[in-house]
């Protein structure tokens, strides 16, 4: 094993592997050869790939982008110099989605829009849609020829398995979509700091999936040459393992069980205390934040009196809590909550 | 008119089938039926846009895609080098092509204190994977400036340096163009003719226009220096110029240490902002510091400078994409607030870099045994292929092939400009097997002792023969 330079697109192995995640392991634009990929640095490099990709070969186009999201979003769009609208997701009163809203949203778009879509766990809001919404917003995003880009940060970390978690774009991809996708190892592999993603655009056919391959080779040159080596080869030797793999599977199980015992915990802990408020929306939600429905007064009451640190929009992140603290935590949010 | 109903997601009653409601549960048993469904609601609806016809119809297979219209982009020159040289089946063939170290058996090198500072990370179960900073490793950040620019650096001392991590030279380069592009009065950037493939690219989409200053002298394969003071002196007051710190790529040509100082001085004398790019640090001559010297002078003189580094070549750390901007200011306040700004530019691009090979670097700088260590394997590149050099130079000597060869001894570096034009490279290439870039550019550490004669006789034939 050697450091030698890899090629623009990056490991063709890592790739290989992880188009197999989000499109099935058996899926026919894999055997077809469709699927345009590039390895990336992680899930932030791959949007960025794609809004440059989106900016040049659809100069006129327009991203939409849901309230709220990951505020880098905002960030990585207007770098590349794409226009943003957004589109209504979180819902305050419900805590839940805006369904009617995105709907409302969806329609109203120009033709041939672009929606950034959160395929799992949303972030900051942990509010997915349920399947028959999906399938909806399918529905409505193919009516008006829109594209869809999902952001996949989060696949086997939300539910704890994968295929789940893909569920949104297998069934965007059984509409006949043709979707783009960034997926990152960042959390379900834990390979934070290694940087390791992917960007995927799937093309008509094999010979569509060269050119857009090439030319997302085209910005990925004058950026940083070609990705790194080290994280995908630990990604590629894992999946490539039968065994490594499925100790990888029980793993992120666990990493998203304990997440899923935090809420649960947590919301049991608030109802015994007598809250007066519905914490229902701390199970409902998904993945590693939860949207708490807390004021910036409340939030920094948190802060302040019990030194507890979340952001002023009252996302707290589940990972951070644990049977040591739930009892505290929830001592403290009921003490600022109760009299809501 | 209004039709029956409104929308699939809007509960009505449509006279011919159900609809689906926004919440409940879904009437379609499959994907078949949900098409017939929504073909039929299709048809009976006003309100389908003139713009969803036959190619958005839910019914088609799938719609055209957006960007049906991208055409295949152009092979990368000096990559599509490698990509022919492996489908070449000769026993015979050379890959002089790519600027990637080879050892005498032409195998890839990991460095031995590579290895090792790998290994103890590897080993220590207390490290974990977690983001760096925006700003990368600190502790690498720290030793890569202290490396080029000397531990006694004032500029260093004086906290007037701001170093970030980025992915290797061409991340170092991308992102000083970026914030030169945003925050600096000038947006021209001065590159020498010629230079890397990669740099007009990386400084045209970073934002910056791209201008030429003459530099190599295809008569003496040698520095145009007249040429390149009236380029320079000519640029507007403030212009960005980009400087390879040693072992120009591609043609091995630097200006002498009193060619660098007027160089220093007509660009102090014009307020023209330094962009050093530094990949070959050691590589070039064996010698750190000496390898460093350019750098260091107008460093020295208070100015202000951009520094590109990349540790790709001169620690083997190609794939693992380590590198460093750094950028030496006035004052430590403009440098904290630039550094702000920095961050704000690799964000959006990547949010954090890539942890493996900087630690790396980090391991061997700060131990002084892996440090010697270091410089004793990276001496041993250098001196390979100046070797390499020697022996060609001998060989075409003692082959009494026609023209003056010197240029081959006095270039420096990876990276040969042999002189030879694309018909006499193209012939080399279909005779003799001799893979290399149709500028006449030949990479020495793709050479070795058993090659040389191959070589000779391509260079030999191709001079006698092509014209």
């Amino acid at each position: 094993m050697n450091m030698e330079y890899l090629p623009m697109g990056g490991s063709v192995k890592m790739v290989e592997e992880t188009l197999k995640l989000a499109y099935g392991e058996t899926s026919e634009f894999l055997k077809d050869k469709r699927i345009a990929t590039v390895q990336s640095l992680s899930g932030t490099g791959a949007c960025r790939l794609f809004a440059d990709f989106q900016k040049r070969f659809r100069p006129d186009s327009q991203i939409y982008i849901p309230v709220p999201t990951w505020a880098n979003h905002h960030n990585i769009w207007r770098d590349a110099q794409v226009p943003q609208r957004t589109y209504h997701y979180y819902h305050p009163e419900t805590k839940g989605l805006d369904f009617a809203g995105l709907i409302d949203d969806i329609k109203n778009a120009p033709s041939g829009s672009f929606f950034l879509l959160h395929a799992c766990a949303h972030n900051p809001t942990g509010v997915d849609p349920s399947e028959e919404q999906w399938k909806d917003i399918s529905y409505q995003i193919k009516g008006k020829g829109h594209f869809a880009f999902f952001d996949m940060a989060y696949q086997g970390f939300a539910s704890g398995d994968p295929e789940k978690d893909a569920k949104a774009i297998r069934i965007f991809l059984e509409d006949g979509h043709l979707i783009g996708i960034s997926q990152s190892y960042a959390k379900n592999m834990g390979l934070y700091g290694q940087r390791v993603g992917c960007l995927s655009l799937l093309c008509e056919d094999e010979k569509q999936a060269v050119a857009v391959k090439s030319q997302l080779q085209q910005l990925a040159r004058p950026m940083y040459s070609n990705p790194p080596v080290h994280g995908p080869l630990i990604v590629s030797t894992i999946l490539g393992d039968p065994d490594l793999k499925n100790l990888w599977l029980r793993e992120v199980k666990e990493m998203a069980d304990r997440i899923i015992g935090m809420r649960t915990a947590l919301r049991e802990n608030l109802e015994k205390l007598g809250s007066p408020l519905s914490w229902e929306h701390m199970t409902n939600q998904i993945g590693m934040f939860c949207y708490s429905g807390m004021t910036p007064e409340q939030v920094d009451r948190l802060t302040n009196e019990f030194h507890i640190y979340l952001t002023r929009n009252g996302r707290i992140s589940m990972a951070g809590v644990t049977t040591g603290n739930v009892a505290y935590l929830a001592n403290a949010i009921h003490e600022v909550t109760k009299s809501a | 008119m209004s039709p029956q109903f409104t929308s699939p997601g809007a509960h009505s009653s449509s006279p011919t089938f159900s609809s689906s409601s926004s919440s409940s549960s879904s009437s379609f048993s499959s994907a078949s039926d949900r098409r017939l469904n929504a073909l039929v609601r299709h048809l009976a609806t006003e309100e389908s846009s003139p713009m969803d016809s036959i190619s958005a119809s839910p019914t088609s297979a799938h719609a055209d895609s957006v960007f049906a219209h991208v055409v295949r982009g152009p092979e990368d020159p000096i990559l599509g080098v490698t990509v022919a040289y492996n489908k070449d089946h000769s026993p015979h063939k050379l890959n002089l092509g790519v600027g990637a170290y080879r050892t005498e058996e032409g195998k890839p090198l990991v460095l031995n204190v590579v290895r090792k500072a790998e290994q103890n990370l590897v080993n220590d179960m207390s490290r974990v994977k977690e983001y760096l900073p925006i700003v990368g490793l600190a502790d690498f950040n720290k030793l890569s400036a202290r490396l080029i620019l000397g531990a006694d650096s004032p500029a260093i001392q004086e906290n007037r340096v701001t170093t970030v991590q980025c992915l290797s030279g061409t991340g170092s380069l991308r992102v000083g163009g970026e914030f030169l592009a945003r925050h600096y009065h000038e947006r021209t950037i001065y590159i020498p003719q010629p230079t890397w493939g990669n740099h007009t690219k990386v400084f045209t989409l970073a934002g910056l226009s791209v201008k030429t200053y003459r530099y190599y002298d295809p008569a003496t394969r040698g520095l145009n220096f007249q040429g390149l003071l009236e380029d320079l002196g000519s640029a507007p007051a403030g212009a960005v110029v980009l400087l390879h710190a040693c072992a120009h790529n591609p043609t091995g040509v630097d200006p002498t240490l009193e060619q660098w100082e007027q160089i220093r001085q007509l660009m102090r004398s014009r307020a023209l902002l330094p962009f050093f790019d530094s990949a070959y640090q050691g590589f070039a001559s064996g010698s750190l510091d000496a390898d460093a010297q350019s750098v260091r002078r107008f460093a020295a003189d208070g100015g202000e400078l951009l520094l590109a580094q990349s540790y790709a070549k001169n620690m083997g750390l190609y794939g693992e994409r380590v590198g460093a901007l750094s950028i030496v200011l006035k004052t430590a306040e403009v440098a904290s607030k630039v550094e702000s700004q920095l961050k704000l530019v690799i964000r959006p691009m990547y949010s954090n870099p890539p942890i493996h090979g900087a630690s790396i670097v980090a391991t061997i700088l700060k131990d002084r045994d892996l440090f010697n260590e270091w410089t004793i394997e990276l001496k041993a590149m250098a001196d390979r292929i100046i070797s390499m050099r020697h022996q060609l130079f001998d060989s075409l000597r003692a082959k009494g092939t026609p023209g003056d060869w010197s240029h081959i001894i006095k270039q420096i570096g990876m990276f040969t400009f042999t002189g030879l034009n694309p018909e006499q490279v193209a012939f080399m290439t279909k005779e003799y097997h001799i893979y290399m870039t149709s500028d006449g550019r030949i990479s020495m550490a793709g050479l070795s002792s058993r090659t040389v004669p191959h070589l000779t006789e391509a260079i030999h034939a191709a001079v006698t023969r092509v014209a």
